[in-house]
């Protein structure tokens, strides 16, 4: 399926795969660090398990800023 | 208003817009600022909101200006090491122009304080270095119905986006303050000096356009860079319905402290 991350487009082989499973093959090393925006609404930490990602979806995943520090840049543009 | 002759020269560049002119920087005169912070963002953001004639500028911070600030606390001078920072950005403000009235308050905000001094301004800016002190001040804002604007920075990136009432607030997009163990000390993190500069100045751009009416605000919009690749973006946002703080039905109902963060880099 082809969606969209942080603006770019990517296609991924995964048939099925939750907003979790994104995470982790994201390398979101800190998703407590992470607020994820599906397809324009953010999503609540409780639904990242049940939350199925679909072809053509458009996700953003958004970092908290100041104060903390990151184990790489936070934006991949 | 009769601007003096001084006055007249001195904003000349602002009054020469069309979209300022003599009405709008009026309009910068009267109004009130404060300027949360008086560090790496709080710098650029006093400097630039006193050259412009903001006629009263409010800057709270309790700490006093350390060797360590002075790579991006560009407000700050070496002499200047050992003064309470607010006290040494006032002088510089007033430097730039003793046209405007500065309200210098050597604390932190914290629940029992913020509303109180928030009352009296028209705009707040964010430019503190913690997440309580962030999601305090969105608490506060929302709460009294005061636009703001956030903005957060780290190594070489930058993040910001304006609040006024009816839109989206920081909570609707980061619900809560992220948990302790996910956020090492600040004496681990490190930031390119100059991003202090190019955020700092786009919460005092938001600043001046609110004030004046002008333009389309960050509202309902994240704006990140990064400047290693210069590359800007924005993300919309939108008003979150289930909103602890800014929804019909609230959760948080009263300001409470979060904890603050240990930032001793002489600790390690």
């Amino acid at each position: 399926m082809i969606i969209t991350i942080n603006g770019q487009s990517e296609t991924l082989d995964q048939a099925t795969l939750s907003i979790a499973d994104l995470l982790k093959i994201k390398n979101v090393e800190m998703p407590e660090m992470v607020s994820v925006e599906y397809n324009g609404d953010i999503l609540d930490r409780s639904v990242f398990n049940s939350t199925s990602v679909k072809d053509g979806d458009v996700i953003e995943f958004l970092y908290f800023m100041g104060g903390g520090r990151h184990s790489r840049s936070v934006y991949e543009f | 208003m009769n601007f003096t002759d001084d006055q007249i020269e001195r904003y000349s560049r602002h009054i020469l817009l069309k979209e300022v002119g003599g009405a709008g920087q009026e309009k910068l005169l009267k109004a009130k600022v404060l300027i949360i912070g008086a560090g790496g963002l709080g710098a650029p953001i006093a400097l630039y909101l006193a050259a412009a004639g903001v006629g009263t500028l409010g800057i709270i911070d309790g700490d006093r200006v350390d060797l360590s600030n002075l790579q991006r606390q560009v407000i700050h001078f070496t002499a200047d090491v050992g003064v309470p920072k607010v006290e040494s950005a006032k002088d510089k403000m007033l430097q730039i122009n003793p046209d405007i009235n500065v309200i210098t308050y050597q604390d932190i905000v914290y629940s029992k304080n913020i509303l109180d001094i928030i009352k009296d301004y028209d705009f707040i800016i964010d430019g503190t270095d913690n997440f309580s002190a962030k999601f305090l001040i969105n608490d506060a804002c929302v709460m009294a119905k005061k636009p703001y604007s956030h903005g957060g920075i780290l190594r070489f990136d930058g993040q910001t986006f304006t609040h006024t009432p009816g839109h989206a607030c920081y909570r609707c997009v980061f619900k809560e303050p992220p948990p302790k163990n996910a956020v090492p000390t600040c004496s681990q993190a490190g930031v390119l000096g100059a991003i202090a500069g190019m955020l700092g100045t786009v919460q005092a751009t938001e600043a001046l356009k609110y004030i004046l009416g002008i333009g389309d605000l960050l509202t309902d919009r994240l704006l990140m860079f990064n400047a290693l690749k210069m590359n800007f973006r924005s993300v919309n946002l939108k008003k979150n319905p289930n909103c602890p703080i800014c929804s019909a039905t609230p959760t948080i109902t009263e300001l409470v402290d979060g904890e603050l963060p240990v930032c001793d880099l002489k600790a390690h």
